[in-house]
């Protein structure tokens, strides 16, 4: 009998990019597949095996009933459960609808509307079941993602940062846009994707969420202070963490 | 660095000098880095020729602000501080310690093969001179050595700057360490400029930088050379953009814990620990050991590190400095105050580089003036809040 870790790999509401992160993991994708049986990978593979699962990564957020029982399942049949993304650690970009009304929203976007069976909210794994870890990122970054699986076979803690992205900017050798001109959220955003948006000029776009002290309500005060306007403050913690709670809450503070 | 002549000898050099300095550095194994225009800053890198230095350009700085501007002639150092400085070389923001690996025999280590960089800086301000002596004396001194440090620090040349131009963010001067170059260099350069002359003086400060200096065209130094030169440097020292009051600082500090401007300033305070990146003497560093899939190697990697992180001060049960507050006071303290206890000087030189580059523009020489106005408002022990 096998005796690797089994692996499985779950979409709820996405848009399946955190998957195609693993998958993106060409040079490594071969010692995963010796490391662990990958049981369940719809993505990847039709051959999809029963559990129970040793390590499930979970994509995408709950917007429906029937995801919201599925993944109850899914934790009923895994040792350690894992989510990977902004849609399953904080809602997603669709958690927009959590600020507005869904109904309106279906009745705009599609011709059928009757056929569409939806919850009023897009919410995170862990706000449904007990998560063991949370992998931040829109999308995730690979190398953080084969950290977080190595340090499971390991049996240790991942090396996985929640401090702000300008320490990785800094490390880096980036300028600060910010103090350049141009509004940034790396102050207040966790650290993960290597500073990617700050190394091209441009000002962070927050995609791995709130980290972990982020005084948000000082970091737009100095956004007001560079002439940006409320509307545009809002819509800037309004992204793909919208629902996470820091930047819910910042968000909420500004007028549309 | 050999030690210093009993005589300082000078010479001056015109641009095509400098130029030949560059050369004669690169022909003698160095890498040689200096300022150049990237990004929208003056930042330093690797030159090769005068032709990378700004010529013509200057940056105006100030708390939460940085722009590169225009200058109105052809200086080559006319501008302040960078945005980082040498300490990104001399004790670099990743490194990798070692690696294992599985072997038939047992585990088997090996250190970072990479061979250890000859640099040679071009346009060392004082007050870096000033912080790269002060990390000599913690990552060099006592019992704790870092060999990979003194090793690239024993190899660099160093090539000082008497500094033309002083920031809106510059306090040097209150602290004694600037704008003249004092210290370990091998030359140190001043920048003459008039509508007569683009010239430098050149002053040698060690035998490496005496030999150096000799291979390159030049012509003796006048005592008006020299004045003119020292006139630079006085008037750079008048021009500092911010004073910080020194006088009794260390105990100020220490005895004003719970002083309601730590409050103040907590509240504007992002944690984001920018000024830690960019603090020339801030050492802290964290190590990550990461593994492979297979679970048949390993490898520790250092990082730069900052007070202001909670991972900085967990311990079992959680992370000492839980607020702003604290961790902000924990900095300010430390570079000012107690790392008098603890290495026997100031931790701050003055560059002025966490004013600027903190995105909220909060002034080091601000909050510790502020404690000085209302000291002792309430006494209390150093106990987190």
């Amino acid at each position: 009998m096998d005796s690797r870790p089994r692996l499985a790999v779950w979409k709820f509401a996405s848009c399946d990019g955190c998957q195609l992160s693993l998958l993106d993991c060409e040079d490594e994708l071969l010692s995963l597949a010796e490391a662990v049986e990958i049981a369940y990978f719809a993505e990847a593979s039709s051959a999809m095996e029963g559990g129970p699962y040793d390590l499930s990564l979970v994509e995408g957020s709950i917007t429906t009933a029937h995801d919201a029982e599925r993944i109850r399942e899914v934790r009923r049949q895994s040792k350690f459960l894992v989510t990977i993304g902004a849609c399953a650690t904080a809602g997603g970009i669709q958690a927009l609808r959590n600020f507005a009304d869904v109904n309106e929203y279906i009745s705009v976007v599609y011709a059928s509307p009757q056929y569409i069976e939806t919850l009023a909210t897009s919410t995170p794994i862990a706000a449904h079941v007990p998560v063991d870890f949370e992998l931040r990122g829109c999308p995730i970054n690979k190398v953080q993602l084969l950290e977080v699986i190595s340090a499971f076979l390991a049996g240790r803690k991942p090396s996985i940062p929640t401090y702000s992205v300008c320490i990785e900017c800094k490390r880096r050798g980036n300028l600060c846009v910010m103090v350049q001109g141009t509004p940034c959220l790396g102050p207040v955003t966790q650290a993960g994707c290597g500073a990617l948006c700050p190394g091209c000029r441009r000002g962070c776009y927050g995609c791995y969420g709130p980290m972990e002290t982020p005084d948000t309500a000082m970091l737009a005060r100095q956004w007001s202070a560079m002439g940006v306007a409320p509307r545009d403050i809002r819509r800037a913690f309004h992204t793909f963490n919208a629902w996470a709670p820091a930047f819910r809450e910042e968000g909420e503070a500004h007028d549309d | 660095m050999d030690a210093l002549p009993t005589t300082t000898t000078a010479a001056v050099l015109d641009r095509d000098g400098l130029q030949a300095l560059i050369e004669a550095l690169a022909a003698r194994g160095f890498r040689v880095l200096g300022p150049l225009v990237r990004d929208e800053a003056i930042v330093y890198d690797e030159i090769a020729g005068v032709a990378d230095l700004p010529a013509g350009w200057t940056d105006r700085q100030g708390p939460g602000q940085y722009r590169l501007e225009r200058r109105d002639d052809q200086a080559l150092f006319g501008f302040a501080a960078a945005p980082q400085s040498w300490k990104r070389f001399l004790h670099p923001p990743v490194e990798t310690l070692w690696r294992v690996r599985q072997g038939e025999g047992g585990l088997l280590f090996s250190t970072a093969a990479e061979a250890t960089p000859r640099y040679a800086f071009l346009g060392v301000r004082a007050c870096d001179l000033h912080a790269i002596a002060i990390q000599d004396r913690v990552l060099c001194e006592g019992d704790y050595r870092d060999d990979a440090y003194a090793r690239r620090r024993r190899g660099a040349f160093i090539v000082a700057l008497n500094c033309s131009e002083a920031g809106d963010t510059c306090f040097c001067v209150s602290m004694g360490s600037g704008p003249k170059a004092a210290g370990a260099f091998d030359l140190a350069l001043t920048e003459l400029l008039d509508e007569r002359r683009h010239e430098f003086l050149v002053e040698v400060g060690s035998a490496a930088g005496g030999e150096v200096l000799a291979s390159l065209p030049q012509r003796a130094a006048l005592d008006a050379d020299r004045a003119a030169a020292a006139a630079v440097v006085e008037r750079t020292a008048g021009r500092m953009g911010r004073q910080l009051d020194t006088a009794g600082l260390q105990a100020l500090l220490q005895d004003n814990p719970e002083h309601p401007r730590w409050d103040e300033v907590a509240e504007r305070c992002l944690s984001c620990a920018n000024c830690t990146m960019v603090c020339p003497t801030c050492f802290c560093t964290t190590v990550e050991d990461h593994s492979d899939l297979a679970g048949g190697s390993a490898e520790r990697v250092r990082l730069w590190d900052s007070c202001f992180t909670l991972d900085f001060s967990y311990i079992h049960g959680g992370s000492v400095r839980q607020t702003d507050k604290g961790r902000y006071r924990q900095w300010m303290t430390h570079k000012l105050s107690t790392w008098f206890d603890q290495f026997g000087s100031s931790g701050c030189v003055g560059c002025g580089r966490c004013i600027t580059w903190c995105p909220v523009g909060i002034d080091i020489t601000e909050e510790a003036a502020a404690i000085r106005a209302t000291p002792h408002v309430q006494g209390g022990s150093h106990g987190e809040s």
